[in-house]
């Protein structure tokens, strides 16, 4: 029991949760600004995954070519990716008014499969998995004890916890385009009545949430991984999507909700390692399980947005 | 401007034609990819549609393909037509091959005709119970679907490799799978020392006694009214909310006889891959299939042609074997824009 | 010194929806400071007149001027340059968010959300107007009334000059009406120009300045409030030349049973926002009866209708059909009773995709069954068998969406007939129908009532109510207010009625 108390130990877990809640942070926030807007984009899963790959290969492409800020140019490759795949969606249910969740599924099937050939495409079938040099861990703290560890991380996770995180809960609360985004996913009608451009509005929202999910997808790749896997991705875009409802559709909730996996996460592992026998499976399963008591708790009042799954169409 | 949709059904003779648009669109769209690995389409198009369909073989290999996707395909179906949406047939296949394969490993030296039905109920069970949460929370407290059927796939998932490296854990194996099952809980062959076995012959049975219910019984003809209309159902007498949990639980139960019938039939171990994505799949049969009954089996037919054929053309070719998974994947958004074309006559209008 | 302009100035204007004519060639003066009410039954064209000149309606003819200039009005973007506010009937509010990002929402400029600012603005908008609303409340949590206040202070933030109320009061309760009114008539002293749209005659008396009325899309009339009396409005809003004209014919009419067969006893019900809409309903309907219900749409018809046809659960009071008690009772145990049903919307009662063989057969799925499977020759035999009988321009393969109106409704009225109800309950039978339909219906109605049915006929047509009535019970505010034989209900007597009037000889 000693070992789990020591410092060394809390410090490992603590800095292994942030690294963890990383991109479930990006994914989720993206996630929360779509919903906002009405649209439940079940293409998350799928638009992480490209966004990995993406990422990844234009990286290793680029550092083939000995360009020196190929990580960059693998970040901005994944954002363009997501950007992409967001166009698709709002073609699909923004412009097209079809059903959002098949539609979503559609988005995480074709991104999933269209990654997968590309990884074959650029990099054969070779045995050895390709890697790159990934982004260095920051280390601000330098060697001081205690937050000199827990805040050795990449620069994206500064970036997810410093940057995305208030920068959405700011775009949302106190902006003009977030007071017409959170109208249009509550009420489209009267967002159109009150001059507001519902479909453009609803297109920003998953451009700029698709931007995350990719941009959290190739953190694993770019930062903590430096390789792209098959499994990378792994169910985080459904973490992210029990994540929102969790988090009661609010990107600083979600952030705490992501820190609470990452947690449970990189303490199963620790324990994991450190010998103990216990089925991790039931650890992982609780964002989920949690979601749905949680929503079965509050039955009724869940407080969906108004327009959620429902496209718009002018009378 | 942008775009206009004008309430305006499309002829009758028009709406059998709408997947086979939708097929040649989306092999005009994946074309691309083909010209990406320097392949000829015409060539890949010929390894992908004509030659999986070309030798004994290959054709049964189509049949294997398919077995478990007129399953998930006929789950969706179900429940699609009901007025439930249930994206929860990868859990709930999952959970139907975790009971056969729980039932499975206590049947040794019980006979077949014991062992099987026991397999199928099981298994049958195993999927309802776990649409049953979802349903309830639908019918009962208004909550999606969608979300909850979904969530519900990755924690079948995790169960099942907290099985299989827990208590299920097959010790000489390297790889996490179960032992065994019982070989009187084997579904036979069909066809002597092929893949083809019972699961297709249940899978067949099964369409066809849901085109039955849907279309021949009082039951359908309400399933279906409740599905179009729930206000209108209620109105005519109908219990709306019965008649969705039933159309719930049987699409959760049709897709564990997919999961029985992977384990019973193909793997005869449980494994973490048993579903390979077969309940995701089974939405895009489900939609290519217009959501009618033969719709799904000839949809799930043509899925199956095209996962042999993206072996084929990848060993022919070497283009990638994922392109499969990307003609697919257009596929289902293909035919869902295009279904639009059903209901609307879309046009291009300036606004004023 | 010349008189200034008058706020607004509609001539000739005419709207036509396909061959209806909405608006014909109606006038509408609305001068400064004048708070003027537009008057008229349900479909004389008030709303119409209004939504075009908030540019939601393009007139097909006809020329506005707003303060005495010329004005082109082509959205309601337009009209709000031109200082016009209009709150409808169906509030454009966004409920999870504050009052102010509803007043601020889509008049914001810049990136930035400037909460405080706008808070100020608001609730000194709110003060300058008396318009009594908290600038941080959630829009949710506020009362139907204060929804409307906030939409007034939406219009008036945009510096609205004239403001236009379509129905206002429909949705407030009395005291919230004296709030309103008091509010309008600051407004109205402090220079702004309202439109009242309203049925409601003694309203009218007490706020406005001016009425003018609308009959059938034209123009009957419009004169100064204080030169006017109820009665007057009545007569102009009702205005038939021909009423009373007796068309049953008497000598077929059956007795009434003496027994009532459809008997209301204090039934209650809540509307779909659980605000109380039935008060106590007690009526009886007996066999060989038709008993029309009259009332402005919104008094409850909608919710009486729905507890009748087993959609919507009566919270108190007992409802029997022949001796049977069917208070709570579901839309299969009603019908089970003897009670066929007619309903308003008549899309929301049949399924659209199915065909017409199906739709006729659905309520009784189970007498089509045998050997577990539908006898599909039978449901079309049957089908066939009532298309013959009520004429319907349809076969029984054909989606009941490829269907006219009309013909939908056939389909409807032969689902209900062919089991000779003892009750029919039918709302709005010939809305939107052709002259042949109608016809059609109403003599079918007729034929039910001969029969023996006991028919209660929910109608917002007073022509019909008064065609094939033999008693008339009008409903206002979810209460019956009186009810009356066909021989003593002259329309006035009914519009001063359903405009909530007590039958008082006084008004009469």
């Amino acid at each position: 029991m000693n070992d789990l108390l020591s410092t060394t130990f809390l410090v490992g877990l603590i800095a292994a949760t942030l690294r963890v809640a990383t991109p479930l942070v990006f994914g989720t926030v993206g996630e929360v600004i779509t919903e906002r807007a009405g649209i439940l984009n079940l293409g998350i899963e799928g638009i992480m995954f490209l966004g990995a790959f993406v990422g990844f290969a234009a990286a290793a492409k680029a550092e083939a070519a000995g360009m020196a800020g190929y990580l960059w140019i693998g970040l901005g490759a994944a954002t363009v990716s997501g950007l992409l795949m967001a166009l698709l969606m709002g073609l699909l249910t923004v412009t097209l008014g079809l059903n959002q969740h098949v539609s979503g599924l559609g988005i995480t099937l074709l991104a999933t499969a269209l990654s997968l050939f590309g990884f074959r495409l650029v990099f054969g079938e070779s045995s050895v998995l390709p890697s790159i040099d990934p982004f260095p861990q920051l280390t601000p703290f330098g060697d001081a004890p205690v937050i000199g560890p827990i805040f050795t991380q990449y620069l994206l996770t500064f970036v997810a916890f410093l940057v995305v995180v208030p920068v959405g809960w700011w775009l949302l609360y106190r902006t003009n385009f977030g007071l017409n985004l959170r109208s249009v996913g509550e009420n489209p009608e009267a967002a159109d009545a009150a001059g507001i451009n519902v479909f453009r509005t609803r297109y920003l929202a998953l451009a700029i949430g698709a931007a995350l999910m990719a941009s959290g997808g190739a953190f694993l790749s770019l930062a903590s991984l430096g390789a792209f896997s098959p499994g990378i991705i792994a169910g985080r875009g459904w973490v992210c999507i029990a994540l929102v409802i969790f988090a009661r559709w609010d990107p600083v909730r979600g952030m705490l909700g992501a820190l609470l996996f990452g947690g449970v996460f990189a303490l199963q592992l620790r324990l994991q390692t450190l010998g103990f026998a216990l089925p991790y499976e039931v650890l992982l399963a609780l964002p989920y399980l949690v979601t749905i008591a949680a929503l079965a708790i509050a039955g009724r009042n869940v407080a969906y947005p108004g327009a959620y799954l429902k496209p718009y169409r002018r009378e | 401007m942008g775009l206009k949709f004008e309430r305006n059904p499309a002829p009758v003779w028009f709406r059998p034609l709408i997947p086979l648009l939708a097929i040649v669109l989306t092999f005009a769209i994946t074309t691309t990819l083909v010209l990406l690995v320097n392949a000829n389409p015409l060539q890949a198009y010929y390894y992908f549609l004509v030659e999986p369909l070309s030798s004994r073989v290959s054709v049964i290999e189509v049949l294997v393909k398919s077995t478990p996707l007129l399953l998930t395909g006929a789950a969706v179906t179900f429940a699609f037509v009901g007025g439930f949406w249930n994206i929860g047939a990868e859990g709930q296949l999952l959970a139907g091959a975790t009971a056969a394969t729980a039932i499975g490993l206590q049947m040794d030296g019980v006979s077949p005709l014991i062992a099987l039905p026991l397999m199928i109920i099981g298994g049958f069970a195993a999927g309802m119970a776990w649409v049953l949460i979802p349903a309830l929370m639908r019918v009962k407290l208004a909550i999606d679907e969608v979300v909850t059927t979904l969530l519900l796939n990755s924690v079948a998932l995790l169960g099942v490799s907290a099985l299989l490296n827990g208590p299920w854990r097959d010790p000489v194996s390297q790889w996490p799978q179960s032992p065994e099952i019982a070989a009187s809980a084997m579904f036979p062959k069909l066809i002597p020392r092929s893949r083809l076995h019972l699961g297709f012959i249940l899978a067949i049975i099964i369409i066809v006694i849901m085109w039955f219910v849907l279309s021949r019984t009082a039951f359908g003809l309400r399933m279906r009214a409740v599905g179009m209309s729930p206000h209108a159902a209620r109105f005519a007498g109908i219990k709306v909310e019965q008649t969705l949990l039933i159309s719930a639980l049987v699409s959760g139960g049709i897709a564990g006889l997919a999961g029985v019938s992977e384990v019973a039939g193909i793997h005869f171990h449980l494994i973490d891959a048993i579903s390979g994505g077969n309940g995701y799949t089974g939405i895009i049969v489900a939609t290519l299939g217009g959501l009618n009954p033969w719709g799904a089996g000839l949809a799930a037919l043509f899925i199956g042609v095209i996962d042999t054929g993206s072996q084929s053309v990848s060993r022919a070719l070497g283009v990638p074997v994922y392109l499969g998974d990307v003609i697919l994947a257009t596929l289902l958004l293909v035919t869902l824009a295009m279904l639009l074309l059903q209901r609307y006559r879309i046009r291009w209008v300036r606004q004023p | 010194m010349t008189t200034p302009p008058p706020a607004v100035e509609m001539r000739g204007i005419t709207k036509r929806f396909g061959s209806l004519v909405a608006n014909d060639r109606v006038d509408f003066t609305l001068d400064r400071g004048q708070i003027h009410a537009l008057l008229g039954e349900n479909g004389a064209g008030k709303t119409t007149l209004m939504r075009i000149l908030y540019g939601l309606y393009h007139a097909d003819a006809g020329d506005i001027s707003v303060g005495g200039q010329s004005a082109v009005i082509r959205s309601p973007r337009d009209a709000i340059a031109l200082r016009i506010g209009m709150v409808t009937q169906h509030f454009a509010l966004v409920p999870p968010l504050t009052v102010t990002e509803n007043v601020v929402l889509g008049h914001n400029q810049g990136v930035r959300l400037k909460l405080e600012d706008a808070h100020r603005r608001v609730s000194e908008a709110a003060e300058r107007y008396g318009v009594d609303v908290q600038p941080r409340a959630l829009v949710k949590d506020l009362s139907v009334g204060e929804r409307q206040r906030v939409e007034i202070l939406k219009a008036l933030y945009r510096d609205a000059r004239v403001l236009i109320l379509d129905e206002p009061t429909a949705v407030l309760v009395p005291q919230e009406v004296e709030q309103l009114f008091d509010a309008l008539r600051r407004l109205r002293d402090d220079g702004l120009s309202v439109v009242f749209i309203s049925h409601k005659l003694r309203e009218v008396m007490s706020i406005t300045d001016r009425v003018t009325v609308l009959r059938g899309g034209q123009l009957a009339g419009s004169v100064q409030t204080s030169e006017t009396t109820p009665a007057e409005m009545a007569r102009m809003m009702v205005g038939r030349t021909t009423f009373g004209m007796p068309s049953l014919d008497e000598a077929s009419s059956t007795q009434p049973a003496a027994r009532a067969v459809l008997r209301l006893d204090g039934v209650t019900a809540v509307d779909n926002k659980g605000l109380p809409a039935l008060k106590g309903i007690t009526l009886d309907v007996y066999g060989g009866e038709i008993m029309g219900l009259a009332g402005v749409s919104g008094n409850g018809q909608s919710e009486l209708a729905q507890v009748l046809e087993g959609t919507r659960l009566c919270t108190t009071g007992t409802i029997t059909v022949a001796g049977q008690d069917v208070s709570g009772a579901d839309p299969d145990r009603i019908m089970k009773a003897g009670v066929g049903r007619i309903p308003e919307d008549r899309h929301a009662s049949v399924v659209p995709e199915m065909t017409v063989a199906q739709n006729m057969a659905l309520e009784h799925l189970g007498e089509y069954t045998s050997n577990g499977s539908l006898n599909r020759r039978q449901m079309r035999a049957h089908a066939e068998k009532l298309i013959a009988e009520y004429q319907i321009k349809a076969r029984p393969d054909d989606r009941i969406r490829t269907l006219s109106g009309g013909n939908m409704q056939k389909v409807i009225l032969a689902r209900v007939m062919e089991r000779n109800p003892k009750v029919i309950i039918v709302s709005q039978p010939t809305r939107g129908l052709d002259i042949g339909a109608t016809e059609y219906v109403r003599s079918r109605l007729l034929e039910q009532r001969q029969r023996g049915a006991a028919i209660l006929l929910i109608s917002e047509d007073l022509d019909e109510i008064l065609e094939l009535s033999d008693r008339v019970a009008v409903i206002y505010e979810g209460e019956i207010q009186g009810i009356l034989p066909r021989t003593e209900a002259d329309p006035e007597r009914l519009g001063l009625l359903m405009a909530g009037a007590k039958d008082s000889p006084q008004w009469a």
